[in-house]
């Protein structure tokens, strides 16, 4: 009688010590992660643009999204940020669901993330420096001096203290995403999303600008969600991708492992092949009946 | 099918007036409830008085001249029109009472809104349409400020005080106009002019006027807000909203003006 109460005390022992274990580990996952899409849905009238896709983003990695043009990917980055609403599922950031946020606490949410648009998105009637100090003097109460030497040390950060004065029109592409990234820096973001950082520039501008993201992850530690569909960018940047194709992601992995995939579709989009199975879909029927959708 | 046409015409204009009329209420609720926190709480709700000075100079202080030339010359024509019929009855004195009044109660503000249209109402929804596309109001919505507090706010209070002052500069540019006809054109004197002109206007004509001019200035910076902020597309959308915004807004003063006159008219004032 003995023997058998002290087994089952030590299975009692042994079953806890491994539920907090797997407890532990769960939660180190969890708390390790700072986005988390699940089953998240998009529709726009009767299309569906993204079905029901999972994501896990771990805090402090550099994520690309990848995916061709109108694959929904800059669509999920704006239900990211809030500025699109989720139709099924959910996406939790730092453990707070989006769905479920108050107008303040899509605020305060807002205030904790940083987002650099494909444009840049520069407030055209106000300098360089203005729009950097735009979310400062809007969401903190630190005093214009304390703004003005917080202004300049973002600009330096992005290497635009001297064009600190003039308009958005009076710099170039390459300087509007910097700037754009430096106002995104403002409020010192744990998340910073980024939607097509390399669009529109010249390849040297663009290395420049993977350079800074690159540098901005390292030093200030920041978790980086990037949507684009330059191969040469993403490789550059990326901690780990993943590839979204009608609506759903269909590989992840990190840059080798995408560099190696054996998958055609994977390949395709990876080299820029002529021929795969995105040249071969629009061949089928498949995209007839699309086009025949659209018109409709 | 082609004898519903006109059916499924009307239900879709219909249908699309009613959205819209609801659209710029909801627009109207958003930025009344943001005036107060505005105007008078701290960092993060507070309006800018900086742009709101600079929406009231480009808005009102810059079209001053326009309004003036436009409305003194209105009261000109309307002298030079006038003349032949009351002549006919020896009444040409009473040309300065009905312009007094007209202007006063009706032209002065309408004049100065549909110019002020033009001039602020179509340049309002260029930029609001252009930052749209540019991505500029979803960069201020991701920065948590809201682009109805600190784009709308400031352009509607801006419009519909400036407006106002602009009724007041309308009206006695309108007399203006029709004194410079009678004293140099049709040989009534000045003096006689002016006496007839503030003898025939009373002060209910000189508020009611400015009332509606503040509607006039609110409905108008609403529409140009509305649908510039609402553009689709690229420049060409911007270009569809610029022209909505003229006409839509014409023709909505145009409507809100009947109701007022038919409202005063029936209740007296």
């Amino acid at each position: 009688m003995k023997e058998k109460s002290r087994r089952w005390t030590r299975m009692n022992a042994d079953t806890m010590k491994i539920t907090h274990e797997i407890l532990g580990a769960a939660f180190e996952v969890a708390h390790d992660l700072a986005i988390k899409v699940n089953k998240a849905t998009k529709r726009f009238g009767t299309r569906t643009v993204l079905d029901a896709i999972e994501l896990d983003v771990r805090r402090g990695e550099t994520l690309v999204i990848l995916g061709g043009s109108g694959s929904g990917k800059s669509t999920l980055l704006r239900m990211m940020i809030g500025s699109v609403p989720i139709d099924g599922g959910d996406i939790e950031v730092m453990g707070k669901s989006l769905c479920k946020l108050t107008a303040t606490e899509l605020d305060d949410y807002r205030k904790s993330i940083g987002v650099l648009f494909q444009s840049g998105a520069l407030y055209n009637s106000m300098s360089i420096a203005d729009n950097v100090a735009l979310p400062l003097r809007e969401h903190t109460d630190l005093t214009e001096e304390t703004i003005e030497v917080m202004v300049k040390i973002k600009l330096e950060l992005v290497g635009l203290r001297e064009h600190a004065t003039k308009l958005p029109s009076e710099i170039s592409g390459g300087m509007k995403k910097r700037a754009g990234l430096a106002r995104a820096l403002a409020l010192d973001p744990k998340i910073l999303f980024y939607d097509e950082p390399s669009a529109g520039l010249d390849p040297v501008t663009s290395a420049e600008i993977d350079a800074l993201i690159i540098q901005l992850n390292k030093v200030l530690g920041v978790t980086s969600v990037v949507v684009t569909h330059e191969m040469d960018s993403a490789f550059r940047i990326a901690d780990r991708m993943v590839l979204l194709d009608r609506g759903k992601f269909i590989v992840s992995g990190s840059p080798d492992e995408m560099k190696n995939s054996t998958d055609p579709l994977v390949r395709q989009f990876v080299y820029g092949l002529t021929e795969g199975p995105l040249t071969e879909r629009k061949r089928t029927g498949s995209y007839e009946s699309d086009l025949l959708m659209e018109n409709i | 099918m082609k004898v519903f046409a006109p059916i499924t015409f009307l239900g879709k204009t219909t249908l699309a007036v009613i959205e819209f009329l609801g659209s710029l209420g909801l627009l109207l609720r958003d930025a009344t409830r943001m005036v107060r926190p505005a105007l008078v709480t701290g960092r993060g709700k507070r309006m800018g008085w900086q742009n709101l000075w600079y929406q009231m100079v480009r808005v009102g202080i810059n079209s001053i001249g326009i309004v003036s030339l436009v409305v003194f010359c209105i009261g000109a024509i309307l002298s030079l029109q006038m003349e032949p019929i009351l002549s006919q009855y020896g009444a040409v004195d009473k040309i300065a009472d009905i312009i007094g009044v007209a202007m006063f109660r009706e032209l002065g503000p309408l004049v100065a809104a549909i110019t002020l249209t033009g001039f602020a109402g179509a340049s309002i929804a260029a930029e609001l349409g252009t930052m749209k596309v540019s991505e500029e109001l979803e960069a201020l919505e991701s920065q948590a400020i809201s682009p109805v507090r600190f784009l709308v706010v400031p352009r509607v209070l801006a419009t519909t005080v400036m407006m106002v002052c602009l009724a007041v500069i309308a009206d006695l540019m309108g007399v203006l106009g029709g004194l410079f006809v009678c004293t140099f054109v049709l040989d009534v004197s000045a003096e006689l002019y002016l006496r007839a002109t503030f003898t025939a206007i009373v002060m209910k004509d000189f508020v009611s006027g400015l009332f509606k001019a503040g509607v006039f200035g609110c409905v108008l910076s609403l529409i140009a807000c509305h649908l510039g902020m609402n553009v689709q597309g690229g420049a060409e959308g911007v270009g569809v909203a610029t022209t909505k915004t003229v006409v839509y807004t014409i023709v909505a003063l145009t409507f809100i003006d009947l109701g007022f006159t038919a409202a005063f008219f029936y209740l007296g004032l």
